[in-house]
């Protein structure tokens, strides 16, 4: 690793503990990636916010980072453990949400934007084509490298708060050309439509990606539209299922690459089979979640024609960022919504709010959600459109 | 006799305690209990073994990034190891023993090292020696 004379300063503690810490961790990265030279960072996302997965040590570093360590670029966070405003009516212990206000508070103190969102792209942290970022949460990451063509690797939680703090990632994987260049192709033969059915897409291409270690990068033909919900679903669902941070998508993405000679065809059978896994047979569902990743405003919209006037029967959750929530309540989609029984909650999500034990049988359109509901909190689990989703939360 | 070994440099600081090694990769997270120090995964080779005060030698880590913070509780509560060798580091390991101000060398042959050794290392020039 060659490092500038500011860098090396940063190392040598000239710019306070965080700083020395942070460039630590990146010099000691960029050596093990084989990095000649850091570049510059112009957004970060930081994910690792729940205090489930912290814990105190996690708590206890990022409070001692906190002490004199700001951020230099944009920096957003992920979703936390619980709705920072609303967890008492959601059922949170009073103590978790103590500890999940202390790591909300030290990341605040060091100049991290508390959007706690998986979609730091739906709400103000945006980065441009070409773009050079360091993002944590595997669903971002994928979107902003293939959707959006910035570059970033999969960061973990301290390798972007140090990118935060520093404005540097060594520069290795998929900041350089020759690592985002496909290496086999999926031609779509039946038609994908709406967020669960992308969803099932990712899961059929990560699995078989997951499978065949020289492969990461795909290269998706015979898919003629998709919108930003769909494409987000499909980051997602890929992102867990195949630990893809980067796909091409003929017509839809925009950067260059390769044309890989291997094609694997999907199949309905094939979609049809992802599908089937993750619905259980006979599963008792008592809890219906909408919004992995976080849902957007045109979601949100759907969401209140589809229930206007209603009642749901089932524990029914719309996880979101609260800056589109505050939108939706501006537009009366909350009103119609919460009218319906429906229950929003911000700043969290099913993957990390500790919810295990509260419930028998989740239903989502998310992928991702069925992955981590059973893994993580025991679910059964039905995945199915939004529509479906709705129709059985209104089903006693 | 000593026998010398010179690897690349993860995290510095100098140590020197006894071996503890196992030829399979560690999960810290879920895979060493961050109270006690000992290795509580099911079916490891190190299975039951404490790594307080040892030089733990590894292949790699694996698992979950929440195990960098497992490193750090340790060192923070005196039950963590004195150092740490691998043959490959990842980023898991690598963050871990930074934060946790842990001295950490990899590149080093880890099959030439038996459990029991006496080894001092200089994790800044990437040296491990048995003594």
């Amino acid at each position: 690793m060659k490092l500038t004379s500011f860098q090396q300063e940063m190392l040598d503690g000239k710019h306070g503990y965080a700083t020395q810490k942070s460039m630590e961790i990146l010099n000691a990265l960029g050596e093990i990636f084989d990095a000649e030279e850091m570049i510059p960072v112009t957004s970060v996302q930081i994910a690792g916010v729940s205090y489930a997965n912290l814990g105190e040590p996690g708590l206890e570093w990022l409070a001692q980072m906190a002490q004199d360590g700001r951020v230099r670029v944009i920096t957003t966070l992920n979703p936390a453990g619980m709705d920072l405003e609303n967890w008492r009516e959601l059922g949170i212990d009073p103590e978790f949400a103590k500890n999940q206000e202390r790591v909300v508070d030290a990341f605040a103190k060091m100049g991290i934007i508390t959007t706690c969102t998986c979609t730091p792209y739906l709400v103000g942290n945006l980065p441009h084509f070409g773009e050079h970022i360091a993002w944590a949460e595997s669903s971002a990451v994928c979107f902003a490298n293939s959707v959006i063509g910035a570059r970033t690797n999969r960061e973990g939680g301290p390798s972007a708060l140090a990118a935060a703090l520093t404005g540097y990632t060594p520069r290795h994987g998929y900041h350089l050309d020759r690592n985002r260049q496909a290496h086999v192709g999926f031609d779509v033969q039946s038609p994908v439509t709406g967020t669960a059915q992308f969803g099932v897409l990712g899961k059929v291409i990560g699995d078989i990606l997951d499978s065949k270690t020289e492969w990461t990068i795909p290269y998706i033909t015979g898919i003629p539209t998709a919108n930003t919900d769909e494409l987000k679903s499909f980051c997602a669902s890929i992102a867990t299922f195949g630990g893809t941070a980067l796909f091409h998508m003929e017509g839809l993405t925009p950067n260059k690459t390769t044309i890989p000679k291997e094609i694997i065809t999907v199949t309905e059978s094939k979609l049809k089979e992802a599908e089937d896994d993750l619905n259980e047979e006979g599963a008792s569902i008592d809890f219906v979640s909408i919004g992995c990743p976080h849902a957007s405003l045109r979601e949100i919209q759907y969401i209140a024609k589809l229930v206007d006037g209603k009642q749901v029967k089932k524990e029914t959750w719309i996880t979101t960022a609260r800056p589109t929530k505050q939108v939706a309540d501006r537009m009366g989609y909350t009103q119609i919504i919460e009218a319906a029984g429906i229950k929003f909650a911000c700043d969290t999500c099913c993957v990390v709010a500790p919810i295990r034990g509260r419930f028998t049988g989740l239903c989502t359109d998310s992928a991702k959600g069925c992955y981590y509901g059973r893994g993580r909190n025991k679910f059964q689990t039905k995945h199915c459109s939004l529509e479906d989703c709705i129709e059985e939360a209104l089903t006693k | 006799m000593t026998k010398q070994f010179e690897g690349r440099k993860i995290s510095p600081g100098t140590a020197s305690g006894e071996a503890l090694v196992t030829s399979q990769s560690l999960s810290f997270y879920g895979g060493v209990d961050p109270e006690t120090g000992v290795v509580v995964e099911k079916d490891h080779e190190l299975e039951g073994q404490s790594i307080t005060g040892k030089v733990l030698i590894f292949p790699s880590g694996k698992g979950s990034t929440v195990g960098s913070y497992v490193l750090y509780q340790l060192a923070k509560t005196g039950k963590g190891p004195v150092a740490i060798i691998n043959q490959q580091t990842e980023t898991i390991v690598a963050v871990g023993c930074i934060i946790a101000e842990i001295p950490a060398v990899d590149r080093i042959p880890i099959n030439e090292i038996t459990t029991g050794q006496q080894l001092r290392i200089d994790a800044a020039k990437g040296l491990v020696e048995i003594i």
